[in-house]
């Protein structure tokens, strides 16, 4: 067999990588199996194995008789495989494009799975952290005398040189207990508050902190210098934002006889064990790393710091597992956030046509934030301050992106979509004002840039999805988006209401080219989830900074989308692109400029800062 | 203390302020409830009280009187409740968290509703968040059960 090796030996479900990098691996696995299947049978039954033929669990022979696979399936474990095997042609397909329950759910509908959170082992612990919430600073001394006396209590352990772990016989007894530890905190040396932090975006957009210019088509310079006061110059801007998976970091360890068991809902096994023989000097065969359910990732749990903390729990408790849970307020004030990003247009209009757009973003590197914290450093430019900005299908004669990276202070990271979230927002709120600068249909605009017929055909879609230009109801308005983000091109209509007390998003329509749709059901889930993550984002997320520390601490102050806010989500799945993709992040990106687009549509108010809760009401 | 949950009686040993969602978790092995918030901000450790629906996170032990049904003791996966039979059937769950919290709530609603129109659920289920952002497919399982529930009434 020929399997391509594993990118750098790792484990990681980030990057909507997973369904293009199993696709094919899956397929060879089950036509080996099969072909295996038929050799087991073609010996047990003496026959050739070119007269048998297989179909739905069974082998068939050529008088019709049937054998299951559950009988052949000791003989297939010892036959020897041939080198090469042939998959079935797209026309024979039978599973693939077809929605299969997943089989997971009958657990999830009954309490039933397990998650992180709800891993028990014999004689455990409980334990909670309070680590340092100005991020990266040292914990400098402690006061826990009055914790130690607390019922339920059973340890204090320092954690490392950043905070405290309180070991005790029940969550709650550990939370308590934490609560009234005394610390004396060390302060970092970055920007202590919000406008800190946009400060120092504002003052990266310099040639010393430019860090990629992956687009400069024609001559941009020369027609905005041409343009003069005509050029249409715009700022936008996205803040920090916390994961708020639904279920907190949570981990549970045990160091027993030299070796380390660790349970945890994460998104990269492999990361977990390395950065697992870092803190305990345990080698790597001795540390099992057992993946539960996650209660949502979206990026947080690709990081590694809420597992690095239960270990260094177990390594001072030897013999005794711990589950350690972060309180929501820990969880929320020490994420690694989606970074705050500053988005500075010019765009030139003549006639109906965009002649020039100069975009330049300004963020600091998910990259080097995020490889840093795990020992690691991503030489050259990081696309994702510029991702969906350089890389969509616009062909705009005179075209520049440039990427301004802002040195890393704050902890940032991959959060749904990654640079994506923002750019997206950005970009095509700014194409949706230059259409209006132009006179021209937003739709129309954007087809006239566009020859990728993919790209084109999602466009298409959406708008007879939502019967785009059709009378619409007195205080209703329409925005449409359309971003390319890991490969998918996604475009989203949006249609809301002004009523008295405030915006009522109705519908939201969306249409994707995933090349190959797997299964129909789960795509279409993976595509409301993303929108719903989006929208909340755009509406109310925002993560601020003043005293150096995370001021939203919990879901009263940094909620997410509701159901009486839930709008209904018509999708259309195409097919038409080169291969296949993933869709866990894509459904993301359009869904705040759609927002914001159609809010400008119902009202007039263009909104260029997220989140928008901050300029209008939602009902 | 005495406590009832699912029909069974436990005695625990615990601080009467100590919510009731940590002694389920931690003390009974109950683990459906799922910790999010700890403020009644999320839902995600709904249960019921004598059939009402309470955010276990915020209520202390000491206070709980009656029978405490979780989960776990709406429905199995062998047995399950209507509710959960419409979730599975509509594949409602993503990551799944949230999703004991929501159905504990949706069968709470259809106890003493169960011809909710849309402004009904949207007020019954909107102490419950989910991350996941499965709000459209709970909305269509919370009809189908109700439904379900309304043939099996005639
Ligand atoms: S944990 Fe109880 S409402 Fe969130
Ligand atoms: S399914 Fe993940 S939070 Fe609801």
């Amino acid at each position: 067999m020929h399997v391509p090796a594993k990118f750098l030996g790792t484990q990681i479900t980030g990057g909507s990588s997973s369904t293009i990098d199993a696709f094919e691996k899956m397929r060879i696995a089950g036509a080996t199996a099969r072909e295996a299947l038929l050799l087991a049978a073609a010996a047990k039954l003496k026959v050739d194995k070119n007269t048998l033929r297989t179909e739905n669990g069974a082998v068939i022979t050529r008088d019709g008789q049937r054998i299951p696979y559950t009988e052949l399936a000791t003989l297939a474990a010892s036959v020897s495989l041939p080198d090469d095997v042939s998959l079935k042609p797209r026309s024979e397909w039978k599973q693939i494009g077809r929605s299969i329950p997943k089989l997971d759910m009958v657990e999830k509908c009954t309490g039933t799975a397990t998650f992180g959170m709800d891993v028990i082992q014999p004689d455990m612990l409980y334990a909670t952290i309070k680590v340092n919430p100005h991020l990266g600073a040292k914990l400098n001394s402690f006061n826990a005398a009055n914790a130690t006396a607390m019922p339920g209590v059973k340890h204090i352990l320092p954690l490392g040189e950043v905070g405290v772990a309180v070991v005790a016989s029940n969550t709650w007894y550990a939370f308590k207990a934490a609560e009234v530890i005394e610390f004396d905190w060390a302060k970092t040396a970055y920007a202590q508050t919000t406008e800190g932090l946009f400060e120092s975006a504002i003052a990266a957009f310099k040639e010393s902190h430019q860090d990629s210019q992956n687009r400069n088509d024609g001559d941009v310079d020369f027609v905005i210098g041409q343009a003069g006061d005509a050029t249409i110059n715009r700022e936008y801007r996205a803040p920090m934002l916390a994961h708020a998976t639904m279920e907190p970091m949570n981990s549970t360890a045990l160091l027993k006889n030299g070796q380390l068991d660790i349970w945890a809902g994460n998104q990269s096994p492999t990361f977990a064990l390395a950065e697992a023989a870092k803190v305990s000097g345990i080698s790597e065969e001795n540390i099992r790393v057992h993946t539960t359910y996650l209660g949502g990732g979206f990026g947080r749990r690709a990081e590694m710091d809420f597992i690095v903390y239960a270990v260094m729990v177990a390594i001072q408790l030897e013999g005794t597992p711990v589950k350690v849970t972060w309180t929501r307020e820990e969880d929320m004030t020490h994420d690694n956030y989606r970074p705050f990003a500053i988005a500075r247009f010019q765009g030139v209009v003549s006639g109906s046509n965009i002649s020039a757009l100069d975009v330049k973003i300004s963020s600091p590197s998910v990259m080097e934030s995020q490889m840093g914290r795990v020992g690691l450093s991503i030489p050259g430019p990081d696309t994702t301050i510029v991702q969906a900005a350089w890389d969509q299908a616009y062909m705009i004669e005179n075209y520049r992106v440039t990427g301004y990276r802002v040195p890393i202070g704050i902890p940032v990271s991959s959060w749904r979509s990654v640079g994506a979230s923002q750019n997206g927002f950005f970009c095509e709120s700014m194409m949706d004002e230059l259409a209006h600068e132009a006179n021209v249909d937003p739709i129309d605009i954007r087809l006239a840039l566009i020859s990728h017929s993919p790209t084109r055909k999602v466009l298409e879609a959406v708008a007879e999805l939502a019967n785009w230009g059709r009378m619409l109801p007195e205080n209703h308005g329409m925005g449409i988006a359309l971003v390319t983000s890991f490969g998918v091109p996604v475009a989203q209509v949006i249609e809301v209401e002004k009523t008295q007390n405030g915006i009522k998003i109705h519908n939201v329509y969306v249409a994707a080219d995933v090349g190959i749709a797997i299964d129909p059901s789960n795509i279409e889930a993976q595509l409301i989830s993303g929108i719903n993550f989006g929208l909340a984002a755009a509406m109310m997320g925002e993560i601020t900074l003043k005293d150096g520390k995370v001021e939203q601490t919990n879901f009263h102050n940094f909620d997410s989308i509701r159901m009486h806010q839930a709008p209904a989500i018509h999708c259309k799945i195409l097919e038409n692109g080169e291969r296949i993709r993933g869709i866990g992040e894509p459904g993301t990106p359009p869904a705040a400029p759609a927002l914001a687009n159609a809010i400008y549509a119902a009202t007039g108010v263009r909104l260029r800062e997220m989140p928008f809760k901050k300029q209008i009401q939602f009902v | 203390m005495q406590l009832n949950v699912n029909g069974k009686q436990h005695e625990v040993d615990v601080e009467e302020t100590m919510p009731l969602l940590w002694v389920l978790r931690d003390e009974l092995a109950i683990t459906g409830p799922k910790f999010g918030c700890g403020i009644a901000m999320c839902g995600a450790c709904t249960v019921h009280i004598n059939g009402m629906p309470a955010r276990s996170c915020s209520i202390p032990v000491g206070q709980v009187s009656g029978q405490v049904t979780t989960i776990e003791g709406l429905g199995t996966p062998y047995a399950m409740h209507v509710v959960q039979a419409a979730w599975v059937e509509h594949q409602v769950a993503q990551c799944g968290y949230c999703q004991p919290g929501q159905i504990m709530s949706a069968a709470a609603l259809l106890q003493v509703n169960p011809n909710p129109d849309d402004e009904a659920i949207d007020r019954a289920l909107s102490a419950n968040l989910c991350r996941c952002g499965t709000y459209p497919r709970i909305r269509a399982a919370v009809k189908t059960a109700a439904a379900k529930i309304r043939e099996s009434n005639l």
